[in-house]
């Protein structure tokens, strides 16, 4: 019953907002609803007219935004990892923003998936225990189950943490412990697993590589952090909640150092495929100059080659890493550029050639970006709905004891007692 | 329509830019596809069985290989009764299981093959396969003597032409690997390797994720990216559950060795329509059939071999 109220009134807290907070979910709701058209559109012509996806390319944007979003999610364990292992207080406070971010990026992840199948009416033949796992074989059945657990865990730990302190006790470590850990062995796990699936297939030369596991760890970390950079500071701004400078700098420095190991691992990939010139590199050389006249995917590639460089170079200067607005520079850049790399850059390729030696290029429909853009609203709106149900009780505005139900405002609190997001 | 080659495109230029303006052909070609299949829809008769409660049952539809005896009947009789509704025409689809003591193999003779593309068309009206998509489990690639070198190849060629002066001819189709990275890569288990070594797929369990596609090395998996359009007058009636019997939008599909006919002791479609007869196939583990002659006598090779993947499928010359 207590569990009950604690879940009613925390969600209720999602109606209550003003002006801001209301355009800001109207604007998300209508993108959202623009990209249910463009989903409902796709399953009723097929996916042959509504995308640009085919025989010799049959993965595109969707799982170019899910290998991306997948690192958004792994991220979290930057913030988990000193929150709970090193008890640094001043990452304590924001950690379970992180644990929300990571929640709403799985969810995103499963979307992305689901907007790519050809049949996502028999998606329950891939649950566990319900359909039929094609465990432990299937690099993505492995998905499918690092995946979930990951957000089960992200939805649990916050939940617990939160309960607590609406109850007024002290979170009992015997219980949240070794959950953390869990989520940290799966956050990592999350990563690998993906960049498994891509490399484990003998098929495609390009990602048939043994460095493209530390390569999706690494971009991971930079994307990641710097994504939570952003997000951090727009919730120090419209909320109570207040982000102490110390979480922003060690997350930079972090995003930093994992931005540089990761351009150097594809530089240690692009010297590999380029330097015997074997017929194993022409993805690699699609990608970065054109095979045979086709072009595509050239200017993507060093756009975000030129975005990460810029990044890393204003990241690695600790004089513009502690200036905010070059280090929101360089967070936007590197988000851009890594989403770049590891979508366009990473599953297009190699799809070019096809295994039979034919170049079919692929560029998103108008279709397929607008379900990329809904599916990114819902994220917005879920991650602005459990941000507005979380702040509160963390920053201790929202308590049992200062909600009992004789409380003449219970239920209608006004804004002096409830901290709204955007008030 | 009549001839599932008439739809091919012209050839010119390179193979590259030729397999783009050809996915464009098809999309046209599809929607003329759809329209037919919506007119034939309204014109066939109603049949027994309720459309609604097949279609709920057919959503709780289990595994074909997890299902009972009576299931599969009741599945099958569904999906005869689905034909009936959609096409106007009246299937059988049967369940015969692998044979005892077979193992099936395929070799083929690349110096007898003149790129005719014979086979293709066979395969496809063998198999039901949707002819505005051109789904073709056989490809013929056609690539310059003296290179065995498939990434060069071109399989957009103009039939009327071959064969050409300087040129050799390799058909490739699903290799039946015995270690098939297909099979390793689905999620759900709906694609499997049956006991004579066919590789099938569940075309009722297969959710459309495209991983087997990006798993085979030999791009010899198809996706039905639309309602297939199969004019109801070129459906082959005698199919199996696991092999050309009618397909839906969004699953994939592939060569069964003909699992429809091989099974019942006949040949498969593509070998009896090749006019040159470089095509083999037979019982691997009957060592009197012509396939373990081949095998044992003439120089064989297998397509990426290094891949460890084990085709079941050969080429030789004489
Ligand atoms: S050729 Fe391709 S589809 Fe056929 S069994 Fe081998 S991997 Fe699977
Ligand atoms: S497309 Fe179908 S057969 Fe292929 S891996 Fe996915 S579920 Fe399996």
């Amino acid at each position: 019953m207590k569990v009950v109220r604690f879940f009613l009134q925390s969600a209720l807290e999602i109606f209550r907002g003003g002006r801001v907070y209301w355009t800001w979910v109207a604007m998300l709701g209508f993108l959202a609803l623009v990209g249910l058209y463009c989903y409902v559109y796709q399953f009723q012509v097929g996916a042959l007219h509504s995308t640009d996806l085919g025989e010799e390319v049959p993965w595109g944007i969707y799982i170019a935004n899910f290998a991306f979003m997948v690192g958004i999610a792994a991220a979290a364990v930057m913030l988990v990892i000193p929150a709970y292992i090193f008890h640094q207080e001043s990452i304590k406070e924001v950690v379970i923003m992180g644990e929300v971010i990571a929640a709403t990026a799985c969810i995103m992840c499963i979307l992305f998936i689901l907007a790519s199948l050809g049949r996502p009416d028999r998606l329950w033949h891939i649950l566990p225990f319900i359909g039929r796992l094609n465990f432990p074989s299937s690099m993505l059945a492995w998905d499918v189950v690092v995946i979930n657990t990951y957000l089960i865990l992200n939805l649990i730990i916050p939940t617990y943490m939160l309960y607590t302190k609406f109850e007024g006790r002290e979170p009992n470590p015997k219980i949240y412990f070794p959950l953390v850990l869990l989520s940290i062995f799966f956050a990592i796990s999350i990563h690998t697993v993906t960049a498994f699936l891509f490399s484990s297939n003998v098929s495609r030369p390009f990602w048939h590589s043994s460095i493209l596991g530390p390569r999706f760890l690494a971009s991971a970390f930079s994307s990641g952090p710097a994504f939570m950079i952003l997000i951090l500071q727009v919730i120090d701004r419209q909320t109570k909640l207040k982000v102490s400078a110390k979480v922003i700098e060690s997350l930079a420095l972090i995003t930093a150092v994992a931005l540089q190991i990761s351009l150097f691992l594809l530089g240690a990939e692009f010297f590999t495929d380029f330097y015997s010139q074997t017929q194993h590199a022409s993805s690699i050389q699609y990608l970065f100059f054109g095979l045979e006249g086709h072009n595509h995917l050239v200017p993507w590639i060093w756009t975000a080659v030129a975005l990460n460089v810029t990044a890393v170079f204003i990241l690695s200067v600790h004089k513009l890493r502690n200036n905010k607005l070059f280090l929101n520079i360089a967070c936007l850049l590197l988000i851009v550029g890594i989403w770049i790399e590891k979508g366009m850059g990473l599953v297009i390729p190699g799809f070019i050639p096809s295994p039979l030696g034919d170049i079919v290029e692929y560029s998103p429909s108008i279709y397929e970006i607008g379900v990329c853009v809904g599916i990114w609203a819902i994220g917005g709106l879920i991650f602005t709905f459990l941000a507005k149900m979380t702040v509160p009780i963390e920053i201790g505005a929202f308590r049992k004891e200062r909600l009992s139900e004789k409380d003449p405002h219970w239920g209608k609190r006004t804004t002096d007692r409830v901290i709204n997001v955007a008030d | 329509m009549s001839d599932p080659n008439e739809q091919l495109p012209e050839n010119s230029g390179s193979g590259s830019t030729k397999a783009i303006s050809r996915r464009k052909f098809f999309k046209k070609a599809s929607i003329a596809g759809a329209t037919v299949a919506a007119t034939t829809a309204m014109a066939s008769t109603p049949v027994d069985g309720d459309a609604f409660t097949d279609a709920v049952q057919e959503f709780f539809q289990g595994h074909y290989q997890k299902m009972t005896k009576e299931e599969v009947a009741d599945a099958i009789a569904r999906l005869e009764r689905k034909t009936k509704r959609k096409y106007g025409v009246d299937i059988q689809i049967n369940n015969d299981p692998p044979l005892e003591g077979v193992l099936f193999g395929y070799a083929l003779n690349i110096s007898k093959c003149k790129g005719y593309r014979k086979c293709v068309t066979a395969c496809m009206e063998e198999n039901n396969t949707s002819r505005a998509l051109q789904i073709q489990y056989i490809r013929v690639l056609e690539m310059d003597k003296g290179s065995m070198n498939i990434e060069e190849s071109n399989h957009y060629y103009d039939s009327e032409t071959v064969p050409q002066e300087g040129k050799m001819y390799l058909p490739i189709q699903c290799h039946h690997c015995e270690n098939p990275p297909c099979v390793r890569a689905c999620p759900t288990k709906a694609t499997w390797k049956e006991d004579d070594g066919i590789v099938v797929i569940d075309y009722n369990w297969c959710i459309g994720c495209h991983y087997c596609v990006v798993a085979c090395p030999y791009w010899a998996r198809r996706f039905n990216w639309e309602d297939p359009d199969l004019p109801p007058e070129k459906i082959n009636p005698v199919t199996h559950y696991l092999g050309n019997r009618p397909r839906e939008r969004g699953v994939m599909e592939k060569c069964t060795f003909c699992v429809q006919r091989t099974r019942k002791g006949k040949l498969p479609a593509c070998l009896e329509a090749c006019p040159t007869g470089a095509r083999v196939f037979g019982n691997l583990l009957d060592p009197n059939s012509e396939i373990r002659y081949i095998l044992e006598n003439k120089t064989v090779f297998r397509l990426k071999e290094e891949l460890n993947t084990n085709p079941k499928f050969w080429y030789y010359t004489d």
